[in-house]
């Protein structure tokens, strides 16, 4: 894989996806949101789910997708979670979860995961944030709250090592503050390492240009833009 | 040197120095070299620098050895979990220092320690809270920052088997850190769940070699 492969194939799934989406008429559930993302995934990439609500999308890629899921603690390949009798405590995945491995998988230590994933291995990352800015700024590991205790675990290397960085959030906090800011006021993950944000409401492409709604979900990009600071680029 | 193969795990932690730096590996409990640890909490060293990805779960383990009072200073990429009561218990009141270190520069600057590498640009972190004050330079148009080896007293690390040479191979994700940290300390002890006689591993299968194995010990559950 090279990253104009990723870029191309997933510009040409976003639009599929936009279109499939325009009329649906509501906002995005997290299932939703997910099988968005594993839609824009290329067949056979090489590609890191980060903890929470990324998991989700690795059930919505298809049984012949021949995408490969690497674990930050060591393996490539990874299979889906254990069930009930198949459950290895030698075998889990970044958030300790039993998993299981699928035929090819490789297992690895820690610095050669973190080189693969520095060194521009990696195809794609979905991430989760609590904001992104339209610059690409990512912030995901640090509230900044004062007696919150700082936990980073790969966030950082991630940002910053994958070809694409996908982010999957909702629009908006529950304080109703939006998380596709100007500047990110929570401490920052990586610079300018964001290509594509999915959210409840509309997928974003974050351009050299500028920041990009290429579906909307029960908006339009209008009243988007009423409830953004981030200027949002019309056709 | 040739390793020293430990009847019981106290024997295999014996002389651990207070004010060591202690590798310890694992990721969540894979890996963990749980019989290590509680030998360390029974011999006694203190004042401990504890490097490790996360800094214990539950009571047991690391947690246990937190909860002792006996660790100075955690350095971890991710000490904040559903079960890391005791960790945050002792951080909010002041009891322990904290280094958090991206997980793949605290992987990496383990690797450079063990490799004989005096420090390198790494761009993880850049213009982030965690590199301020560090120093960095322009390669290529992109922002590296300076990153220092870790280099630890003891390691304490888990494998799968070891041959009598001191060999190991790992098992599945239990692998993680184990290797790395096996590179990168002076007195390397490692818990394993079979000695096999030497021969019998696979040589092109042989993860960490003899050369970084000071003291093996078999766990008692399974001897």
């Amino acid at each position: 894989m090279n990253a104009n492969t990723v870029n191309a194939t997933s510009t040409a799934n976003a639009t599929s996806t936009a279109n499939a989406a325009i009329g649906a008429g509501a906002p995005l559930g997290k299932h939703e949101m997910a099988a968005l993302v594993a839609r824009d995934i290329p067949r056979g990439a090489f590609v890191n789910l980060g903890i929470g609500q990324p998991t989700l999308v690795a059930d919505h890629l298809p049984a012949d997708s021949g995408v490969v899921l690497h674990t930050e603690n060591g393996m490539l390949n990874m299979g889906p979670a254990a069930k009930e009798g198949e459950i290895d405590p030698d075998l889990t995945n970044a958030g300790k979860v039993p998993v299981t491995e699928l035929p090819g998988a490789a297992y690895f230590h820690h610095a050669d995961s973190f080189a693969m994933m520095r060194g521009g291995h990696l195809d794609i990352c979905v991430l989760g944030a609590f904001q992104v800015s339209g610059r690409g700024d990512l912030a995901n590991w640090h509230t900044g709250a004062p007696d919150a205790i700082p936990a980073v675990g790969g966030a950082m290397d991630l940002a910053i090592g994958a070809k694409k960085v996908f982010v999957m959030m909702t629009l908006f906090a529950k304080d109703g503050s939006p998380k596709l800011v100007p500047e990110c006021t929570y401490p920052l993950t990586g610079l300018g390492c964001v290509d594509r944000v999915y959210t409840d409401l509309a997928v974003f492409d974050v351009t050299p240009e500028g920041v990009k709604a290429t579906a909307t979900f029960g908006v339009t990009v209008e009243e988007l833009a009423e409830r953004l600071e981030v200027p949002l680029l019309t056709a | 040197m040739t390793v020293r193969l430990c009847a019981h795990a106290d024997e295999a932690v014996a002389g651990i120095e207070d004010g060591s730096t202690v590798l310890v590996g694992g990721f969540g409990m894979a890996g963990m070299p749980v019989e290590l640890i509680d030998a360390l909490i029974r011999q006694g060293a203190k004042d401990l620098t504890v490097v490790s990805n996360n800094a214990g779960n539950g009571d047991t383990g690391l947690a246990a050895l937190l909860a002792e009072g006996r660790v100075r200073k955690v350095i971890c990429s991710f000490p904040r979990q559903t079960d890391s009561w005791v960790f945050d218990e002792l951080y909010r009141s002041g009891r322990i220092e904290l280094e958090v270190v991206p997980q793949g520069n605290l992987a990496e600057r383990i690797r450079a320690a063990g490799a004989g590498i005096g420090a390198f640009y790494c761009p993880t972190g850049a213009g982030t809270l965690l590199a301020e004050g560090k120093e960095t330079r322009e390669i290529d148009g992109r922002t590296y920052v300076l990153e220092y080896p870790i280099k630890g007293d003891v390691a304490l690390i888990g494998a799968h088997r070891a041959d009598r040479m001191g060999n190991l191979v790992y098992r599945r994700t239990a692998r993680n850190f184990g290797p790395v940290m096996a590179t990168a300390a002076t007195t390397v002890i490692a818990q394993v769940r079979e000695i096999v006689e030497t021969g019998s591993l696979d040589p092109e299968a042989v993860v960490t070699p003899s050369i970084y194995v000071d003291r093996v010990v078999q766990e008692a559950q399974r001897a």
